[in-house]
């Protein structure tokens, strides 16, 4: 056994009073989780704590909360590791972010998670008379969509999700992960309806910003960010859909340049991915982007006659890349979560990101 | 120490001072820069979200063709882009923990004589100042150390997550290396609430306004928290913060003025360069609560 500190955040809206934080000594063993950390507390201390839990498992998904500032189950972390993780010595347990909080570490998912999960028609909308007896689906598509499958709907994901907090109307992370997993599902008959739906929807697919949060958020390995790439690549690629949002344009015109250039010229991307430097939906924009583009002109920072000619051109071989990947009928998609990862061999101790190896680190 | 040498595109079109300030602050640390100058995009994420195995298949180049540098001498690939480091770490990701995925990207190289072979070591500048050169080593070579400057770090989003992806764990704790290295070179750190979050430059043509303020929001966080500048080892967020920053206080509707430095150009400051060296004229919002520009010293709000 060992004692801990708590450090939790209390909120009780209809006091009119503002938030404050508490301070609690727990004595657990440090195996033991956060939650069951919060349940001592709340047990031997002060009844008055709010926490919503049931399975104490990281199975039921109630107990999300953010631990050291960060999203989470409070059941799926030790308390030696939060320990660790933390500033000072103090385990920091707070509310998750982005939802009303009902009272101290409880938020309002009704008022976010489930009603954006409603917005995405969170259930399969098959063509035609069903079959007399079930559905026959091929098992490969079902293991496609097993990652999606896997959410257990806690909101860690919708919590720290950084569109979400400058744009509150963003679908967000959950709620595009569970309409990957029925435009992933062959029984559905709406694919293209509802990829046109969430890519034309300006707080739709093109809304997110790739900033990983909800991919390290995830209890679950869901990687939300993930599927919503594939949603615009099924959009973009088998759909066609053009969106107002400039989203598929805006790949398109990236995708372009490289092949064109090898390097991004930045002068080019702004104009075509509003359809070209003359097209009517590009001016206002351009227009509008007029002071910074005579600023970096002004300061040096881009010369008219660099921005007007690109000298780089595309090596042969990249173009080459480009044409033999673009010819192929199918794409090729690897999915680590379905396929595993290959163990490191023994003697090669670095990692994808790079690890130094000991040898070759002076700071080891 | 001499490294492969991958500046990625941004640091060469829009924002020329950071590839500029690297070339200037690299044989003071005594690294030998040689240019990976065949190799292409690292596609930003947005290659992969058009199409994975293109994606792959570009990074599997660039890194063979880093690795070719590594036979014949070099220690490791190295970059200075955040973004090429997270896009360029998901190929490798997938590139490494499967073998026939390689082999089968491996045949799409072939033709040129190229071959990716798995665990290329490939870093940040940022991470390899502290973990190769080291933070003592750094210190020593300070001649101007950034006394009351007031700094406060921006990593953005694709250096620092996801944390298995990017090996950041209690042995490396590449999430604190801004920090370490603003005290190393003699400034303060501050400790503001946008310095993990997204500057919101991907989405700038799809929501321009979510985009901008998610820019202004972070600036005028380093604001309130007492900022002199922010440091950031990402040209495109430098983008959306610096270059894009007039547009963002209208969006805000708040005076911003927070000027922001690249890893290199920080670096090169307290190693003794001079600010126009570091080519810290060409930036929209004018660096002058970093120097006093009339003596060029270094200095806190003077």
């Amino acid at each position: 056994m060992a004692e801990y500190t708590l450090k939790l955040r209390r909120y009780q809206p209809e006091s009119g009073e503002a938030p404050y934080w508490e301070e609690f000594t727990i004595d657990l063993d440090g195996k033991r989780s956060v939650l069951d950390g919060i349940l001592q507390a709340k047990d031997r201390q002060d009844g008055s704590i709010g926490i919503r839990c049931s399975c104490r498992a990281a199975i039921c998904g109630s107990c999300g909360v953010r631990i050291n500032g960060r999203p989470g189950l409070a059941c799926h972390m030790h308390l030696d590791e939060a320990v660790e993780r933390s500033p000072d010595g103090a385990i920091v347990v707070e509310p998750m972010g982005n939802m009303p909080i009902i009272k101290d570490l409880i938020v309002d998912m009704d008022a976010v998670h489930w009603k954006k999960m409603q917005r995405v028609t969170p259930w399969l909308l098959p063509d035609g008379p069903p079959p007399e007896r079930e559905y026959i689906v091929p098992p490969e598509s079902m293991i496609d969509i097993t990652q999606t499958m896997a959410c257990i709907q806690c909101g860690a994901c919708v919590s720290d999700c950084l569109s979400m907090e400058v744009d509150p109307l963003f679908i967000g992370p959950a709620a595009l992960a569970k309409a990957y997993r029925f435009v992933g599902d062959p029984r559905d008959g709406q694919h293209k309806e509802r990829l046109k739906d969430l890519a034309e929807d300006p707080h739709g697919i093109y809304d997110c910003t790739h900033c990983f949060n909800c991919i390290e958020a995830c209890p679950k390995g869901v990687a939300p960010m993930s599927q919503i790439m594939r949603l615009r690549r099924i959009a973009g690629s088998e759909f066609e859909i053009d969106d107002r949002n400039n989203g598929h344009r805006h790949e398109m015109a990236f995708v372009d340049n490289i092949e064109k250039n090898g390097l991004l010229h930045e002068a080019d991307l702004l104009p075509d991915s509003y359809g070209g430097k003359f097209h009517p939906r590009a001016v206002p924009e351009l227009v509008r982007s007029l002071p910074a583009i005579l600023k970096a002109v002004q300061r040096g920072k881009v010369t008219p006659k660099k921005a007007l000619l690109h000298a780089h051109k595309a090596d042969k071989q990249v173009r080459r890349i480009f044409d033999h990947v673009h010819d192929k009928d199918e794409r090729y998609e690897l999915n680590l979560y379905v396929e595993g990862e290959e163990d490191a061999p023994e003697a090669d101790d670095s990692s994808a990101a790079g690890h130094t190896p000991a040898e070759r680190s002076p700071n080891q | 120490m001499k490294v492969a040498y991958w500046p990625g595109c941004v640091s060469r079109g829009f924002t020329p001072e950071l590839h500029g300030s690297m070339a200037q602050v690299a044989p003071l640390l005594d690294i030998e820069l040689v240019e990976l100058d065949r190799a292409s995009c690292c596609g930003a994420g947005v290659i992969a979200e058009h199409n994975q195995e293109l994606a792959d298949t570009l990074n599997a180049r660039t890194f063979a063709l880093a690795q070719q540098e590594i036979a014949s001498g070099a220690d490791l690939m190295m970059n200075i882009c955040s973004t090429c480091q997270g896009s360029q770490s998901e190929c490798q990701e997938r590139l490494d923990g499967n073998t026939e995925y390689r082999d089968h990207i491996n045949e799409t190289l072939a033709p040129e004589g190229l071959t990716y072979e798995r665990g290329i070591s490939n870093k940040n500048f940022l991470w390899l100042m502290v973990e190769e050169i080291g933070l003592d080593a750094i210190k020593a070579k300070v001649k101007r150390p950034l006394t009351d400057l007031r700094v406060g770090p921006f990593y953005g989003c694709y250096i620092v997550r996801p944390t298995d992806r990017l090996g950041i764990d209690h042995e490396n704790p590449r999430d604190r290396y801004l920090q370490q290295l603003i005290e190393v070179l003699g400034g303060t750190v501050v400790d503001y609430a946008g310095q993990y979050k997204c500057c919101g430059f991907p989405i700038i043509t799809m929501n321009r306004d979510a985009s901008l303020k998610q820019a202004g929001r972070h600036l005028g966080d380093a604001i309130d928290a007492d900022a002199d500048c922010l440091v950031t080892p990402c040209p495109l967020c430098h983008l959306n913060l610096d270059l894009q920053q007039p547009l963002a206080e209208k969006v805000v509707g708040r005076d911003l003025g927070m000027p922001v430095l690249h890893l290199p150009q920080l670096v090169g400051l307290a190693l003794g360069l001079e600010p126009k060296e570091l080519g810290m004229n060409k930036h929209v919002v004018r660096p002058s609560s970093v120097i006093d520009w009339s003596t060029s010293v270094v200095g806190g709000v003077a």
